[in-house]
C-alpha cells in the first residue's frame, strides 16, 4: 500500500513527472503520426464514397475524432481542476492549463469542419441545431476559463478559480452529450456508438476510430509537451531542475528555452 | 434589503433595465403584432438575462470595498448559508420586481393571455438559476482585471436555462404542454440551488484570501 501511495506521490510531483513526461513524449508522439498518417490515407483515399453524400463524407475523418477530443480534453481539464482545487497538486493545475488551448483548438477545428461540411451538404455554413450549438458554447466555455485565468495574477489563485469554473462548466459536457436526444434537430445522430448494428461500413468505420485514436495521442503529445513547458516556467528558479540541466546540459539544452538561450550565447562568444 | 429601501432608485435599476430592453425590440424589429406576439417569449427572457447579469455587479463588489465580506468570511456560521441568505435578499429585491412587471411587458407585446402564467411560471423558476449561476462567476472574478470577463464567462452558462425557459413559453405558444420544459427547468433550479451557495462561497475565498 505504501509502495503505491509513495509512487503515487512521486507521480504527482513536477520534479519526477518532468522526465516521465519526456519519455512518454515519443510513446505518444510517433503512434500518433503513424495512425494520423495511415488514418488518413485510408479516409481520404481508400474509403469508397458515401452513396448519398459523395466525397463529402471524407471530412468526418477530421471532423469526429476533433469533436471527440474536444469534450475529452474538457474532462482532463476540468478533473485536473477539481483535483487541484482539492488537494493542491500543482503539477494538476499545469495539466489543466495545459489542456485547455489544446482543447479549445480541438473545438474551433471541430467547429470549422463541420460548418465546411454543412455548406454543401446542408446549403449553410451554419444552423442553430443543439450540437452545434453546444459545441460553440464549449469553444466559449474554454475561452472563458483561459480568459479567467489571464485576469488573475496570482497563479495559485488563477488556478484554483479556473478549476472551480471548469468543474461549473463540466455539466455543460454531458448537455453536449445528450442534446441530440433532447432536442429535435437537424443534426445527425450519432453515426459510430451504436456498436449492436454499425450504420457504417467497415472500410470507413477502421479508418475513422484509427484517426480518432491518432487524435487522442496527439492530444496526450502535444499535453506531454505543454505540461514539460508549465513545469520548466514554474519551476525556474527551483534547484533540482538547474541541478538536471547541469548535469547534461547538451543532451536536454533542445528541449528548454533556457537551454537555447544558454547555446545561443555560446555561439554569440 | 434595508440598502434597497434607503435607495429605492438603486435598487429598481434592474427593473426599468429589464423594461427598457424589453421596449427595444419592438423599436428595432418594427411594431407588426404578429411578429411582436412570435417574438415576445424569447425578447422578454433575454431582457431578464440581461437584466440578471446587470444586476450581478451590485451582489459583492460594495461590501468587499468596506470590507463587510472580510467580516463574512470570518463569521462562525458555514458561508454557504450566509451566501443563500444574502442571494435570497438580492433575487427578492431584483428578480421578484422583474416578474412583477412581467405582465406589462407580455401586454406590449400582445402576447396571448394563456402565455401568462406558463411565462411567470418559467421566470419564477429560472431567474433564481440565472442569479446563482451569475453569482459564482461575480465572485470568482471579483479581484480580477476586466470588466467584459463577467459576461464572456456567465453567458455560456446560461444557455440552457434560456433554452428551456423560452421553450416553455413557446410550447404553449404552439398548442403543446410546456410540463417537459418546465420540469427540466425546475431541475435545473433545484440543482443550483443545491450547489451554488458552496460554489459561491468556495469562489469568494478563492477570490479574497
Amino acid at each position: 500500500m505504501s509502495v503505491i501511495k509513495e509512487y503515487w506521490h512521486k507521480l504527482s510531483s513536477a520534479k519526477h513527472f518532468y522526465p516521465i513526461a519526456g519519455a512518454l513524449l515519443p510513446w505518444f508522439i510517433i503512434p500518433a503520426l503513424l495512425m494520423l498518417a495511415w488514418g488518413s490515407w485510408q479516409g481520404l483515399v481508400v474509403a469508397p464514397a458515401d452513396y448519398q453524400q459523395g466525397d463529402s463524407y471524407r471530412i468526418i475523418f477530421v471532423h469526429v475524432p476533433a469533436a471527440w477530443l474536444s469534450m475529452m480534453a474538457y474532462m482532463v481539464m476540468a478533473i485536473n481542476g477539481a483535483i487541484y482545487l482539492v488537494w493542491k497538486i500543482k503539477l494538476a493545475d499545469i495539466v489543466a492549463e495545459s489542456a485547455a488551448p489544446i482543447g479549445a483548438s480541438f473545438t474551433f477545428l471541430a467547429l470549422a469542419t463541420g460548418s465546411l461540411w454543412g455548406k454543401p451538404m446542408w446549403g449553410t455554413w451554419w444552423v442553430w441545431d443543439a450540437r452545434l450549438t453546444s459545441e460553440l458554447v464549449l469553444l466559449f466555455l474554454y475561452l472563458g476559463t483561459i480568459a479567467l485565468r489571464g485576469a488573475i495574477d496570482d497563479r495559485q489563485r488563477a488556478g484554483r478559480a479556473a478549476g472551480l469554473l471548469g468543474l461549473i462548466g463540466a455539466i455543460n459536457v454531458p448537455i453536449i452529450h445528450f442534446s441530440v436526444e433532447w432536442w429535435e434537430t437537424l443534426h445527425q445522430p450519432a453515426t459510430v456508438s451504436k456498436f449492436s448494428a454499425p450504420s457504417m461500413h467497415p472500410s470507413m468505420l477502421i479508418p475513422l476510430l484509427v484517426m480518432a485514436l491518432g487524435f487522442t495521442l496527439f492530444f496526450f503529445a502535444v499535453l506531454m509537451i505543454k505540461i514539460r513547458a508549465g513545469i520548466l516556467e514554474q519551476e525556474r528558479h527551483s534547484r533540482w531542475l538547474s541541478a538536471l540541466y547541469a548535469e547534461a546540459p547538451e543532451t536536454t539544452a533542445t528541449y528548454s528555452a533556457e537551454g537555447n538561450l544558454a547555446a545561443m550565447d555560446e555561439s554569440n562568444e | 434589503m434595508l440598502g434597497a429601501v434607503r435607495q429605492p432608485g438603486d435598487a429598481l435599476a434592474p427593473v426599468v433595465f429589464y423594461l427598457i430592453v424589453g421596449m427595444l425590440f419592438p423599436l428595432a424589429l418594427g411594431s407588426d403584432p404578429r411578429l411582436l406576439a412570435q417574438i415576445g417569449p424569447g425578447a422578454i427572457w433575454i431582457a431578464a438575462l440581461l437584466a440578471v447579469l446587470l444586476s450581478l455587479h451590485k451582489l459583492f463588489r460594495s461590501d468587499l470595498d468596506n470590507g463587510y465580506l472580510d467580516q463574512l468570511l470570518l463569521i462562525p456560521c458555514p458561508l454557504f448559508l450566509l451566501i443563500g441568505a444574502r442571494l435570497l435578499a438580492h433575487w427578492l429585491q431584483t428578480g421578484l420586481p422583474m416578474l412583477l412587471v412581467t405582465p406589462l411587458l407580455a401586454e406590449s407585446f400582445g402576447l396571448d393571455y394563456a402565455l401568462l402564467p406558463v411565462l411567470l411560471a418559467a421566470l419564477a423558476l429560472g431567474t433564481p438559476v440565472l442569479l446563482l449561476l451569475g453569482a459564482i462567476n461575480e465572485a470568482l472574478t471579483l479581484t480580477s482585471r476586466g470588466g467584459a470577463l463577467l459576461a464572456l464567462l456567465v453567458l455560456p452558462l446560461y444557455v440552457p436555462t434560456l433554452v428551456f425557459g423560452s421553450g416553455a413559453v413557446y410550447a404553449v405558444h404552439f398548442g403543446e404542454s410546456p410540463a417537459g420544459h418546465l420540469s427540466l427547468l425546475a431541475a435545473l433550479a433545484l440543482v443550483t440551488l443545491l450547489f451554488a451557495p458552496w460554489a459561491v462561497a468556495t469562489a469568494l475565498r478563492i477570490s479574497i484570501d
